[in-house]
Protein backbone atom coordinates (compact mmCIF):
# COMPACT_ATOMS: atom_id res chain seq x y z
CA UNK A 1 0.00 0.00 0.00
CA UNK A 2 0.95 3.14 -0.63
CA UNK A 3 2.08 6.21 1.88
CA UNK A 4 -1.20 8.13 1.50
CA UNK A 5 0.84 11.74 1.15
CA UNK A 6 2.59 10.01 -2.13
CA UNK A 7 -1.15 9.51 -3.76
CA UNK A 8 -2.56 12.61 -3.99
CA UNK A 9 -2.85 15.96 -1.65
CA UNK A 10 -4.37 15.46 2.22
CA UNK A 11 -7.43 17.42 1.23
CA UNK A 12 -7.76 15.04 -1.72
CA UNK A 13 -6.89 12.05 -0.76
CA UNK A 14 -9.20 12.70 2.87
CA UNK A 15 -12.54 12.88 0.50
CA UNK A 16 -15.74 11.86 2.15
CA UNK A 17 -15.24 8.08 2.27
CA UNK A 18 -11.60 7.89 3.48
CA UNK A 19 -12.39 10.92 6.28
CA UNK A 20 -15.18 8.28 7.35
CA UNK A 21 -13.42 5.39 6.70
CA UNK A 22 -10.24 6.83 8.78
CA UNK A 23 -12.31 7.89 11.63
CA UNK A 24 -14.49 4.80 12.03
CA UNK A 25 -11.19 2.60 12.12
CA UNK A 26 -10.61 1.49 15.50
CA UNK A 27 -6.93 0.74 14.98
CA UNK A 28 -5.95 4.42 13.55
CA UNK A 29 -8.04 5.52 16.50
CA UNK A 30 -6.12 3.71 18.83
CA UNK A 31 -2.55 4.48 17.29
CA UNK A 32 -3.58 7.92 16.73
CA UNK A 33 -4.97 8.21 20.87
CA UNK A 34 -1.32 6.86 21.69
CA UNK A 35 0.17 9.37 20.12
CA UNK A 36 -1.61 12.32 21.04
CA UNK A 37 -0.78 11.11 24.98
CA UNK A 38 2.54 10.33 24.03
CA UNK A 39 2.68 14.37 22.47
CA UNK A 40 0.87 15.81 25.34
CA UNK A 41 3.96 13.97 27.45
CA UNK A 42 6.59 15.58 25.34
CA UNK A 43 5.00 18.41 25.72
CA UNK A 44 5.39 18.63 29.23
CA UNK A 45 2.71 21.68 30.54
CA UNK A 46 2.77 23.01 33.50
CA UNK A 47 0.09 20.59 35.71
CA UNK A 48 -3.46 22.13 36.35
CA UNK A 49 -2.83 25.63 35.15
CA UNK A 50 -5.68 26.02 32.45
CA UNK A 51 -3.88 26.46 28.94
CA UNK A 52 -5.01 27.00 25.06
CA UNK A 53 -3.43 24.46 22.60
CA UNK A 54 -3.17 24.02 18.72
CA UNK A 55 -4.19 20.75 16.65
CA UNK A 56 -1.60 21.31 13.68
CA UNK A 57 -3.71 19.07 11.16
CA UNK A 58 -6.57 18.13 13.65
CA UNK A 59 -8.43 15.81 11.26
CA UNK A 60 -11.53 14.68 12.53
CA UNK A 61 -10.94 15.93 16.22
CA UNK A 62 -9.77 12.43 17.35
CA UNK A 63 -6.84 14.32 18.92
CA UNK A 64 -9.14 17.24 19.61
CA UNK A 65 -10.95 15.20 21.91
CA UNK A 66 -8.24 14.06 24.13
CA UNK A 67 -7.12 17.76 24.33
CA UNK A 68 -10.76 18.35 25.69
CA UNK A 69 -11.12 15.46 27.82
CA UNK A 70 -7.26 16.03 29.50
CA UNK A 71 -8.86 19.92 30.18
CA UNK A 72 -7.25 21.99 27.44
CA UNK A 73 -9.54 24.54 25.30
CA UNK A 74 -7.85 23.86 21.65
CA UNK A 75 -8.40 25.68 17.87
CA UNK A 76 -7.61 22.77 15.34
CA UNK A 77 -6.69 23.80 11.88
CA UNK A 78 -6.77 20.78 8.85
CA UNK A 79 -7.20 21.33 5.36
CA UNK A 80 -9.45 18.59 4.57
CA UNK A 81 -13.06 19.92 4.45
CA UNK A 82 -14.47 16.15 4.93
CA UNK A 83 -12.17 15.39 7.69
CA UNK A 84 -13.63 18.94 9.00
CA UNK A 85 -17.25 18.29 8.51
CA UNK A 86 -16.45 14.81 10.21
CA UNK A 87 -15.25 16.99 13.64
CA UNK A 88 -18.34 18.80 13.47
CA UNK A 89 -20.74 16.03 13.24
CA UNK A 90 -18.86 14.34 16.39
CA UNK A 91 -19.74 17.57 18.30
CA UNK A 92 -15.89 18.48 19.15
CA UNK A 93 -14.89 21.04 21.47
CA UNK A 94 -11.90 23.07 19.68
CA UNK A 95 -12.48 25.63 16.93
CA UNK A 96 -12.22 24.61 13.76
CA UNK A 97 -10.36 26.04 10.87
CA UNK A 98 -10.20 25.39 7.09
CA UNK A 99 -5.86 25.98 6.36
CA UNK A 100 -3.08 24.82 4.66
CA UNK A 101 -0.17 25.08 7.07
CA UNK A 102 2.08 25.72 4.34
CA UNK A 103 0.37 28.67 3.60
CA UNK A 104 1.70 30.08 7.24
CA UNK A 105 -0.29 30.92 9.66
CA UNK A 106 -2.46 34.08 10.93
CA UNK A 107 -2.42 34.32 14.81
CA UNK A 108 -1.06 37.40 16.49
CA UNK A 109 2.29 36.52 18.20
CA UNK A 110 1.92 34.62 21.65
CA UNK A 111 -1.26 33.14 21.01
CA UNK A 112 -0.91 29.36 22.36
CA UNK A 113 0.78 27.70 25.23
CA UNK A 114 1.44 24.62 23.40
CA UNK A 115 1.04 23.17 19.98
CA UNK A 116 0.82 19.36 18.78
CA UNK A 117 0.51 17.52 15.56
CA UNK A 118 -0.33 13.95 14.78
CA UNK A 119 1.18 12.44 11.67
CA UNK A 120 0.66 15.55 9.77
CA UNK A 121 3.84 17.49 8.58
CA UNK A 122 4.95 14.75 6.51
CA UNK A 123 2.46 15.88 4.12
CA UNK A 124 4.58 19.24 3.78
CA UNK A 125 7.08 17.27 2.11
CA UNK A 126 5.51 17.06 -1.60
CA UNK A 127 5.09 20.07 -4.00
CA UNK A 128 1.77 20.64 -4.70
CA UNK A 129 2.29 22.41 -7.99
CA UNK A 130 5.49 23.81 -9.49
CA UNK A 131 4.92 27.10 -8.74
CA UNK A 132 7.90 27.98 -7.07
CA UNK A 133 5.87 29.06 -3.69
CA UNK A 134 5.10 25.63 -3.15
CA UNK A 135 8.07 23.89 -2.90
CA UNK A 136 8.57 22.17 0.44
CA UNK A 137 11.12 24.27 1.96
CA UNK A 138 9.15 27.30 0.78
CA UNK A 139 6.38 25.53 2.62
CA UNK A 140 7.95 24.76 5.51
CA UNK A 141 9.69 27.53 6.17
CA UNK A 142 6.37 29.78 6.22
CA UNK A 143 4.59 26.94 9.05
CA UNK A 144 7.92 27.01 10.80
CA UNK A 145 8.10 30.75 11.17
CA UNK A 146 4.56 31.68 11.66
CA UNK A 147 4.36 28.68 14.41
CA UNK A 148 6.92 30.02 16.33
CA UNK A 149 5.39 33.31 16.18
CA UNK A 150 2.09 32.06 17.06
CA UNK A 151 3.42 30.47 20.39
CA UNK A 152 4.56 31.95 24.02
CA UNK A 153 7.65 31.92 24.74
CA UNK A 154 8.59 29.72 26.81
CA UNK A 155 6.54 26.95 25.42
CA UNK A 156 6.73 23.96 23.00
CA UNK A 157 5.21 22.17 20.08
CA UNK A 158 5.55 18.44 19.39
CA UNK A 159 4.67 17.15 15.72
CA UNK A 160 4.54 13.73 15.46
CA UNK A 161 5.13 12.65 11.48
CA UNK A 162 6.28 9.46 9.29
CA UNK A 163 9.36 10.80 7.32
CA UNK A 164 10.22 8.43 4.79
CA UNK A 165 14.31 9.11 4.62
CA UNK A 166 16.85 10.83 7.36
CA UNK A 167 17.29 13.35 4.43
CA UNK A 168 13.70 14.48 5.38
CA UNK A 169 14.35 14.48 9.17
CA UNK A 170 17.32 16.39 8.46
CA UNK A 171 15.40 18.92 6.22
CA UNK A 172 12.26 19.77 8.66
CA UNK A 173 14.99 20.23 11.88
CA UNK A 174 17.27 22.14 10.04
CA UNK A 175 14.12 24.50 9.49
CA UNK A 176 12.58 24.52 12.39
CA UNK A 177 15.84 25.68 13.65
CA UNK A 178 16.51 28.52 11.21
CA UNK A 179 12.64 29.67 12.35
CA UNK A 180 14.16 30.26 15.95
CA UNK A 181 12.77 26.84 17.24
CA UNK A 182 15.29 24.49 19.70
CA UNK A 183 14.43 21.25 20.73
CA UNK A 184 15.10 18.25 18.25
CA UNK A 185 14.09 14.62 17.91
CA UNK A 186 13.04 12.03 19.89
CA UNK A 187 12.19 8.38 18.72
CA UNK A 188 9.90 6.03 20.07
CA UNK A 189 10.56 2.12 19.18
CA UNK A 190 13.59 2.67 16.90
CA UNK A 191 14.24 -0.53 16.28
CA UNK A 192 10.63 -1.61 15.33
CA UNK A 193 9.75 -0.66 11.89
CA UNK A 194 6.04 -1.17 12.92
CA UNK A 195 5.87 0.93 16.09
CA UNK A 196 8.92 3.22 15.67
CA UNK A 197 7.46 6.28 15.97
CA UNK A 198 9.46 10.20 15.27
CA UNK A 199 8.62 13.29 17.23
CA UNK A 200 9.39 16.77 16.35
CA UNK A 201 10.17 18.28 19.83
CA UNK A 202 10.61 22.34 19.46
CA UNK A 203 11.42 24.81 21.69
CA UNK A 204 10.42 28.49 22.59
CA UNK A 205 12.80 30.52 24.44
CA UNK A 206 13.43 27.34 27.13
CA UNK A 207 10.45 25.37 26.17
CA UNK A 208 9.12 25.78 29.63
CA UNK A 209 7.16 23.11 30.53
CA UNK A 210 6.01 21.17 34.09
CA UNK A 211 9.86 20.00 34.79
CA UNK A 212 12.78 19.17 33.10
CA UNK A 213 13.17 16.58 31.20
CA UNK A 214 13.18 15.53 26.85
CA UNK B 1 -17.74 27.74 15.38
CA UNK B 2 -15.64 30.99 15.64
CA UNK B 3 -15.49 31.91 19.01
CA UNK B 4 -14.55 35.36 19.97
CA UNK B 5 -11.33 33.91 22.02
CA UNK B 6 -10.20 32.47 18.75
CA UNK B 7 -11.06 35.64 16.54
CA UNK B 8 -8.89 37.73 19.21
CA UNK B 9 -5.92 35.71 18.37
CA UNK B 10 -6.51 35.79 14.73
CA UNK B 11 -4.78 38.26 12.45
CA UNK B 12 -4.96 38.62 8.07
CA UNK B 13 -2.03 36.21 6.50
CA UNK B 14 -1.86 37.28 3.21
CA UNK B 15 1.31 38.13 1.48
CA UNK B 16 2.17 41.09 2.62
CA UNK B 17 -0.31 42.40 4.97
CA UNK B 18 1.52 42.51 8.14
CA UNK B 19 -0.07 46.08 9.00
CA UNK B 20 -3.43 47.05 10.76
CA UNK B 21 -4.10 43.41 9.65
CA UNK B 22 -5.93 42.99 13.21
CA UNK B 23 -8.62 42.60 13.92
CA UNK B 24 -10.96 41.06 11.03
CA UNK B 25 -13.86 42.41 10.86
CA UNK B 26 -17.18 40.17 10.84
CA UNK B 27 -19.58 40.27 7.80
CA UNK B 28 -22.97 39.44 6.87
CA UNK B 29 -22.35 37.19 10.49
CA UNK B 30 -25.48 34.71 11.53
CA UNK B 31 -24.75 33.82 15.60
CA UNK B 32 -25.78 31.26 17.65
CA UNK B 33 -25.07 31.40 21.53
CA UNK B 34 -24.16 28.19 23.58
CA UNK B 35 -23.82 27.80 26.87
CA UNK B 36 -20.55 26.32 28.00
CA UNK B 37 -19.64 25.29 31.64
CA UNK B 38 -17.28 28.78 33.15
CA UNK B 39 -13.95 28.12 33.81
CA UNK B 40 -12.87 31.47 35.91
CA UNK B 41 -9.23 30.05 35.90
CA UNK B 42 -8.74 30.06 32.41
CA UNK B 43 -10.79 33.22 31.74
CA UNK B 44 -7.95 34.96 34.41
CA UNK B 45 -5.27 33.44 32.90
CA UNK B 46 -5.71 34.54 29.33
CA UNK B 47 -6.73 38.01 30.94
CA UNK B 48 -3.09 39.38 29.57
CA UNK B 49 -3.26 37.93 25.57
CA UNK B 50 -6.44 39.39 24.89
CA UNK B 51 -6.84 42.37 22.66
CA UNK B 52 -9.09 44.22 25.05
CA UNK B 53 -10.46 47.00 22.43
CA UNK B 54 -10.71 44.58 19.66
CA UNK B 55 -12.62 42.34 21.92
CA UNK B 56 -14.57 45.03 23.15
CA UNK B 57 -15.43 46.88 19.82
CA UNK B 58 -16.09 42.54 17.97
CA UNK B 59 -18.24 42.06 20.65
CA UNK B 60 -20.50 45.29 20.32
CA UNK B 61 -20.96 44.35 16.69
CA UNK B 62 -22.48 41.50 17.46
CA UNK B 63 -24.87 42.62 19.99
CA UNK B 64 -23.26 42.04 23.33
CA UNK B 65 -22.33 45.56 25.46
CA UNK B 66 -21.78 43.58 28.79
CA UNK B 67 -17.69 44.54 28.71
CA UNK B 68 -16.28 47.95 29.83
CA UNK B 69 -14.44 50.05 27.48
CA UNK B 70 -11.30 49.87 29.57
CA UNK B 71 -10.49 46.83 31.18
CA UNK B 72 -10.75 46.92 34.78
CA UNK B 73 -8.57 46.86 37.52
CA UNK B 74 -10.65 44.65 39.98
CA UNK B 75 -11.63 41.60 38.04
CA UNK B 76 -14.68 40.54 39.41
CA UNK B 77 -16.99 37.58 39.56
CA UNK B 78 -19.65 39.10 37.60
CA UNK B 79 -16.67 40.25 35.31
CA UNK B 80 -14.95 37.01 34.84
CA UNK B 81 -18.43 35.63 34.01
CA UNK B 82 -19.16 38.32 31.05
CA UNK B 83 -16.18 37.84 29.88
CA UNK B 84 -16.71 33.82 29.65
CA UNK B 85 -20.01 34.68 27.92
CA UNK B 86 -18.16 36.75 25.84
CA UNK B 87 -15.27 34.32 24.80
CA UNK B 88 -16.68 30.99 24.57
CA UNK B 89 -20.78 31.66 23.80
CA UNK B 90 -21.06 33.66 20.72
CA UNK B 91 -20.55 31.44 18.00
CA UNK B 92 -20.41 32.56 14.95
CA UNK B 93 -21.60 29.89 12.21
CA UNK B 94 -21.80 31.99 9.08
CA UNK B 95 -20.58 34.69 7.49
CA UNK B 96 -17.12 36.04 6.48
CA UNK B 97 -14.07 37.78 8.02
CA UNK B 98 -12.86 40.77 6.10
CA UNK B 99 -9.30 42.20 6.66
CA UNK B 100 -9.25 46.11 7.27
CA UNK B 101 -6.04 46.51 5.85
CA UNK B 102 -6.16 44.31 2.33
CA UNK B 103 -9.52 43.43 1.83
CA UNK B 104 -9.27 39.26 1.84
CA UNK B 105 -12.44 38.23 2.88
CA UNK B 106 -12.24 35.28 4.97
CA UNK B 107 -15.57 32.99 4.45
CA UNK B 108 -17.00 31.59 7.35
CA UNK B 109 -19.93 28.06 6.53
CA UNK B 110 -21.17 25.98 9.28
CA UNK B 111 -18.81 27.73 11.52
CA UNK B 112 -15.52 26.84 9.67
CA UNK B 113 -13.66 29.77 8.42
CA UNK B 114 -11.44 29.51 4.97
CA UNK B 115 -8.09 30.63 5.84
CA UNK B 116 -7.13 28.87 2.41
CA UNK B 117 -5.26 31.58 0.54
CA UNK B 118 -4.66 31.89 -3.49
CA UNK B 119 -1.40 31.64 -4.85
CA UNK B 120 -0.69 35.14 -5.61
CA UNK B 121 -1.76 35.89 -1.89
CA UNK B 122 0.92 33.24 -0.18
CA UNK B 123 3.76 35.06 1.17
ZN1 LIG C 1 -4.92 41.39 4.89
Amino acid sequence: MSRPELVAPPEIYYGDTEATKYTNNTRIQQIQADMTYRALELLNMPPDEPALLLDIGCGSGLSGEILSEEGYEWVGLDVAPSMLEVALEREVEGDLFLQDIGQGLGFRPGSFDGAISISVIQWLLNAETSHPTSSPPHRLTRFFTTLHSALRNPSRAVLQFYPTSDDQIQLITSIAQKAGFGGGIVVDYPNSKKARKVFLCLFVGGGGGGQQQV
Amino acid sequence: MVRLITHNLLACHAKGCTQNNFPLQFKDVSIELKEQEVNSEFVKNFLPRLEWKALVNTARQLGDTSLPEELPDMVDDDFLKALHHVLFEIHVEEGAMVCPNCGHSYPISNGIPNMLLSEHEIG
